[in-house]
């Protein structure tokens, strides 16, 4: 079957990486988070690629990579997930100013309703913020054909070109039409020119105002190229971005205006003349008003409907069905959508440490030896811990040694033990570990190393020992790392040896000063990738006194049978820590494995 | 007017909900036909509650509207339970007659649900329920991993889509060495319904 355009069912962030390869893509780097880690592991996993990959330790790392390799004129992207867009946001304001060479792409994906997520921040914003154009796709046709367009418009206003998928985009499937990848033959070449890379006062004033100069320029290319776009068709008129204009397409009268903002900033003159022939708009957008603030600065006698005046929420995710009921509520249509069914009240299913997790026997422990203690922790898998309660707080990516510092400053006397995982503490956790020492804090700083960024897809990174594609590289020591941290007391662990962990912990706890334990074992479904096997546990039902410590372990693989016994489920991956909290001895090894 | 046939797939987190999402997305790519699907990825994956939406003939977006699927596939009958309000009330839902009790119950000191007493719920709402052991009939099949694929065979009455489609669909998404036992998988469910 001969296809002049072969469609592929395609989720939106592998439709991004395909238009990478067909944009000629040189230089690669990110850092991964939900829900945009996809785009940088379908690029690593290409076979010879003449482009460049990596995976950054953290996002601003990636940024200035990826910055650097568009000064040298080559095609470049960065991606991450919104919250490291904050990371990254200290070059990023000033990457404007010195401008772009090669096209130079921002990915930021961004989470309305949190799927997976500690904010709902809105990376439009950041746009605006730097002055910068960013492209808002509605759909994982969109996603592919604006990744190609943002390379174009960098190299057009040498600007960076953010571009803003968000979960629905990223992890959304439709039939893509794909173009041909096109290899980059482009040599990457650095010319000298500190007037425009050297941002000392005297030259970022001149910066400033070029990149000023250059805001109506890009505004009016982006109506010219059809990014932003409106039918005229009534009296009334919906304006909406991104995903919600997927939404709005569904449900839209025939009589009603549709005005589609896919790309900023807002071309002000074009908007004023819209507003102008409608008495009434309903803004659609989800997260920040950008679109209303727009509108309402632009409308003369126009009523503006949105978010601002409550006909739509600020938070979470919109749908057709939510839409449609502001549409209702306006007078613009009728919600035809079945109001919302009863949902069924059953035991909930909420994300759980894997059987076997190295980081439940060390939540465990923790929780053992300080009773009392205060538990600051990080984002990872781990931030699970929550669950046992042994996570008192998160809330970004290396913050949990630095809050157990402010926690410890503030509270002397109290037991601070800071977890944080391999990925994360060489992300931005080592500067804490830095200044918790410096300033002669007391807490004891666990580092759960499963020797792999588990949670967003088993991405490497130095601890690993392999790059992105797969080629060996030096293997970070963490322990040296904390030692040349000036940490004196440096202990590593196996968590499945849990009276040796319990007694390295008891010995911490005595000890003033920052202490560091690192508890090592490989994330278990890298075990099961590598086709690493345990014999499982069983328990001997007439020894079991029912006396439910081992349930209260919270592991996936431990139920009760119908007498109220334990049982242990084919879930189990054989850590043995269930066998040694039985304080019946009735948890022993099982036979050999099927 | 919504054209599109709604199907959500539910399950937890490694039972191959995304797989067979593929599958029926990759049907409509061989017939040539607008598809949508969202589906959840990260930390939901572990161990938690998944759903997957696909929208075939769908042009806009990729969620479906609560009491508005034509189809619920469901892994396990818990998960049909916590879902069954996205089905319009004429809906269909085929379920794996399979209950995995969350870790919160035993944890959480909760009533123990049985399978028994889950179907009685199911059945007791106004959507026709097809329960299938699709666990064991992959067994026989070869492998009880391809329970997914049993499903959809099972469910393959009810799709628009031609068995044909779904069943090259199903070679194109599996890993090659599983093709015979999937193709069987997907056989052995059309029949048992």
């Amino acid at each position: 079957m001969a296809d002049e355009t072969p469609k592929k069912y395609l989720l939106g962030n592998d439709a991004i990486a395909h238009a990478c390869l067909e944009a000629g893509v040189d230089f690669v780097s990110g850092y991964p988070g939900t829900p945009s880690s996809e785009v940088v592991d379908r690029l690593r996993a290409g076979k010879d690629p003449w482009y460049y990959v990596e995976w950054s330790v953290n996002e601003k790392v990636a940024f200035e990579n990826a910055l650097a390799a568009s000064w040298c004129g080559l095609r470049s992207i960065v991606t991450m997930k919104h919250v490291g867009l904050n990371v990254a946001a200290d070059p990023l304001m000033t990457s404007a100013y010195t401008g772009t060479k090669g096209g130079f792409v921002v990915l930021s994906a961004d989470d309305p309703f949190a799927h997976s997520s500690q904010n709902e921040q809105d990376s439009r914003m950041y746009a605006k913020f730097a002055q910068i154009p960013c492209l808002d796709p509605s759909s994982a046709q969109e996603a592919h054909d604006f990744t190609k367009t943002a390379f174009e418009l960098s190299e057009k206003f040498s600007l960076p070109v953010l571009l803003r998928p968000t979960t629905r985009i990223c992890h959304s499937k439709g039939d893509v039409t794909l173009g041909t990848p096109t290899p980059s033959t482009r040599k990457g070449e650095f010319v000298k020119n500190p007037k425009q890379y050297v941002v000392i006062p005297a030259n970022t004033r001149p910066l400033h105002a070029i990149l000023t100069k250059k805001q109506p320029e890009v505004a009016k290319y982006l109506v010219e190229a059809g990014l932003n776009s409106a039918e005229i068709r009534g009296k009334k008129a919906v304006i909406a971005g991104g995903i919600s204009i997927s939404y709005v397409e569904e449900i839209i009268p025939d009589d009603v205006s549709f005005i589609k903002i896919s790309a900023y900033p807002i071309d002000r003159n074009w908007l004023l003349g819209i507003l102008a022939q409608h008495t009434e708009v309903l803004v659609v957008e989800e997260l920040m008003p950008v679109i209303e603030e727009a509108a309402l600065q632009a409308a003369s006698s126009t009523i503006v409907h949105g978010k601002l005046d409550g006909y739509l929420p600020h938070e979470g995710e919109y749908s057709p069905a939510l839409i449609a009921g502001a549409f209702e509520k306006v007078g613009f249509a009728k919600n035809t959508f079945p109001a919302s069914p009863e949902m069924t009240q059953v035991a909930v299913r909420p994300p759980i440490l894997c059987a076997g997790c190295l980081h439940r026997s060390v939540f465990y422990a923790i929780k053992k030896v300080f009773k009392d203690g205060v538990f600051p922790s990080d984002i990872g898998c781990y931030t699970l811990g929550l669950q046992l309660g042994a996570v008192d707080t998160t809330i970004c990516m290396g913050a949990s040694i630095t809050v157990g510092s402010g926690i410890a400053h503030s509270c002397p006397g109290t037991d601070v033990v800071s977890t944080i995982g391999d990925s994360t503490f060489l992300h931005t956790g080592v500067n804490g570990l830095i200044n918790a020492v410096y300033n002669n804090t007391n807490q004891v700083v666990i580092i759960l190393d499963n020797r792999i960024t588990a949670m967003t897809g088993h991405q490497p990174n130095p601890n690993t020992g392999l790059t992105a594609t797969g080629e060996e590289s030096p293997k970070i020591s963490l322990e040296e790392l904390a030692r040349a941290c000036g940490v004196s007391y440096v202990e590593s662990v196996d968590p499945y040896d849990l009276t040796y962990l319990l007694a390295t912990l008891r010995e911490a706890k005595e000890k003033p000063g920052v202490k560091v334990i690192i508890a090592k074992q490989p994330c278990v479904i890298m075990n099961k990738r590598l086709g690493i096997k345990r014999n499982r546990y069983v328990v001997d039902a007439e020894a079991c006194t029912k006396c439910g410590a081992c349930l209260k372990y919270g592991c996936p693989a431990i139920e009760t049978d119908e007498t109220g016994a334990a049982k242990i489920t084919a879930l189990c991956t054989g850590c043995g820590v269930c066998a040694d909290i039985c304080p019946a001895g009735a948890i022993h090894r099982g036979g050999a494995r099927q | 007017m919504k054209k599109s046939f709604d199907v959500l797939i539910v399950g937890i987190g490694g039972q191959g909900t995304i797989l067979a999402s593929n599958v029926l997305g990759d049907a409509c790519v061989i017939e040539g036909r607008h598809v949508r699907g969202a589906e959840t990825h990260g930390m939901s994956q572990r161990g938690g509650s998944v759903e997957t939406h696909i929208r075939i003939d769908g042009k806009f977006g990729s969620l479906i509207a609560p009491g508005t699927a034509d189809l619920l596939i469901a892994f396990d009958v818990l998960e049909a339970v916590r879902y069954r309000h996205f089905l319009k009330p004429d809906g269909v839902m085929v379920v794996n007659r399979e209950i995995v009790v969350p870790t919160s119950v035993f944890s959480g000191k909760q009533q123990v649900p049985t399978i028994d007493n889950v179907e009685a719920e199911l059945k007791a709402g106004t959507a026709k329920v097809i329960l299938v052991d699709a666990t064991g009939i992959a067994a026989k099949a070869g492998n009880p991993l391809a329970a997914n694929i049993v499903l959809l065979g099972a469910a393959s009455h009810k799709l628009p889509l031609a068995v044909e489609s779904l069943s090259e669909a199903v070679r194109r998404n599996v890993p090659p060495k599983t093709i015979q036992i999937n193709e069987k998988a997907f056989d052995l469910g059309k029949e048992a319904v």
